[in-house]
């Protein structure tokens, strides 16, 4: 064995920095200027990418469930309250009886009754009407004891005094029943409520299905970053600054993927609702117009998308947090 | 004689709150330190010595000896199985995780397969260490830029890791090491992979370092790198250490 300064000596000490010799005029040419900013983990790495397709793509698709959802929420309490809102008085013909006089009192009766807001006694022609999908148009209906409808309309602030109605018309007139839809409001607030935990249960799965997608991508990206953690680890960095740095790159990616397909989702919505303008008068929209109140999701549903948004965003971090803490568990 | 750059003052570690106990004579000290891995044997046995501040040393022993352990060991990377290693004058099994991650700053660890970030220039790369402290960047550029130009990567600062040859990634994973002023260096295989000529400056390098106060662990299984320098030894063999002052 040699002494230092003996090895010193002997390979030539230099009188220049450690390796200049190394460095070729091309090298020199590949970066000489510091560059410095980069993010401790790399912004645009292919996994990265790839992550923020699957959260927009999961984000659009969640997005588009809540809204549809949200239609059939606002639709079917429509459906409900619209039925619960009207009443019917149904004048049947009594032989010696005048029809048309006593339509008029029953309706004159409805008109003083609390809680009923308007009243619409159907013409014989009206009547006529509602039976022509059955009897057809060219039957002269004169001939039949065809019973006339007066349409109430319940008084939204008020209860309307049933009791004392169907009293008055039974003491008044013979013949005249009062019909309440009650029936009819039990069938469809069945109708609604399957409609409303379907579609909460679909868009539960959609949600829970959302979450797991964008889990185990974040975990296939934050594979790719494992040399990351373990460099930062053994020079010192604590693991609150090595988790705290993953969580805020992929905050940044889940809020960049779930803003584009939230903001997809929330376009197709509001042009469902243009559509719907676009296509006024006319047998589709009509038909659209019976099923759903509206096309429009509200204030409530771009709030819902935004919630997810922000919902996709914090599983995205926070996966990343736990997978960086798990594998700085594992590395001591 | 080569010296390190004038602006290498190292770095204030305003997390360090563990340096008043660190006042003992030994930078490491292990007694009695055994490591098994699971249930299977210990790979490591009995192992007793200690690393002084200043000193240089060779850690070397034959393949499987137990050498990546022991330096895994001396980098916190694991724990012993029995025993005690106390570093700067910490008992390291009384330690939280947020302080041996404080206690790992005062080591500087040059990996055998360098471990750049590949998206990190060559500058970014060595100025990480700093960059952890939390420090603004222009309050280390200029000592990282003479590390740079020391080590002889001052053109190739820019350059990613991915076209640096085998020699400058070596050199820049040890500026990395030692841009924050380590009181021990340690240095896994640093001559494997380069030629004799290379190798024979990274000694230096080492050397020169040893000499401005840090602590120089090399594990080597080099007989011709050892030959060149008169240091002390600890050769590992079948799991224990042997030491040739």
């Amino acid at each position: 064995m040699s002494t230092t300064d003996d090895m010193m000596e002997r390979s030539d000490r230099p009188d220049r920095p450690l390796g200049d010799t190394l460095i070729s005029p091309a090298d020199a040419a590949h970066g000489g200027a510091p560059r410095a900013g980069s993010a401790i983990v790399p912004r645009n790495s292919i996994a990265g990418r790839a992550l923020v397709v699957v959260v927009a793509i999961m984000t659009f698709l969640a997005s588009l469930t809540t809204g549809a959802v949200v239609l059939v929420l606002a639709s079917a309490s429509e459906w409900q309250s619209d039925v619960a809102r009207e009443m019917t008085i149904q004048v049947r013909p009594v032989t010696g009886r005048d029809l048309e006089a006593d339509v008029r009192q029953a309706a004159e009766i409805a008109r003083t009754t609390p809680g009923i807001a308007s009243v619409r006694p159907y013409t014989a022609e009206e009547s006529a009407r509602l039976l022509e999908p059955w009897l057809g148009s060219s039957l002269a209906l004169d001939a039949l004891p065809v019973p006339r409808i007066i349409v109430l309309r319940v008084d939204s602030g008020r209860r309307p005094d049933l009791a004392g109605l169907r009293a008055a018309l039974a003491a008044r007139i013979a013949g005249a029943t009062v019909d309440d839809h009650r029936g009819w409001i039990a069938r469809m607030r069945a109708m609604a409520n399957t409609a409303i935990a379907g579609g909460v249960g679909i868009l539960a799965l959609v949600l829970l299905a959302t979450v797991l997608s964008v889990t185990f991508a974040t975990r296939g990206a934050m594979a790719m970053n494992r040399p990351i953690v373990e460099v930062l680890h053994f020079i010192g960095a604590r693991d609150n600054l090595i988790a705290s740095e993953f969580q805020r790159h992929f905050l940044r990616l889940g809020l960049i993927g779930g803003t584009l397909g939230g903001v997809a989702a929330m376009i197709v919505l509001a042009s469902a609702g243009v559509s719907r303008d676009v296509f006024l008068g006319t047998a589709a929209e009509e038909q659209a117009s019976a099923l759903f109140s509206t096309l429009s999701i509200g204030v409530v549903g771009y709030a819902a998308v935004v919630g997810q948004i922000i919902l996709v965003a914090a599983v995205t971090a926070l996966t990343s947090r736990r997978v960086v803490s798990k594998t700085l568990a594992g590395i001591e | 004689m080569l010296q390190p750059p004038t602006s290498w003052n190292g770095a204030y570690d305003p997390d360090d709150q563990l340096a008043s106990a660190g006042l003992e004579a030994s930078l490491v000290r292990f007694e009695n330190v055994g490591l098994r891995y699971g249930p299977g044997p210990e790979v490591l046995r009995d192992l007793t010595f200690a690393i002084e501040p200043h000193s240089f040393q060779f850690l070397t022993g034959p393949s499987g000896a137990g050498k990546s352990s022991l330096l895994r060991l001396l980098f916190l990377s694991l724990r012993p199985s029995r025993g005690l290693i106390s570093m700067f004058g910490h008992d390291i099994a009384t330690l939280s995780k947020d302080s041996r991650a404080i206690l790992r700053r005062r080591i500087g660890i040059v990996f055998q397969d360098f471990r750049l970030l590949d998206h990190m220039s060559t500058y970014e790369n060595v100025a990480l260490p700093l960059r952890i402290l939390g420090r603004a960047e222009a309050s280390y550029r200029q000592e990282v830029i003479e590390l740079l130009y020391w080590v002889g990567l001052g053109e190739r600062m820019g350059a990613l890791p991915p076209v640096l040859s085998g020699g400058e990634k070596q050199r820049a994973a040890i500026a990395r090491a030692v841009i924050a002023r380590p009181q021990l260096l340690l240095a896994d295989e640093p001559t494997g992979n380069v030629d004799p000529s290379l190798a024979q400056r990274l000694l230096r390098l080492f050397i020169e370092l040893n000499r401005s106060g840090t602590s120089v662990v090399i594990a080597t299984h080099d007989i011709a790198l050892m030959d060149q320098y008169d240091a002390r030894r600890l050769v590992l063999h079948e799991g224990r250490v042997h030491v040739y002052d």
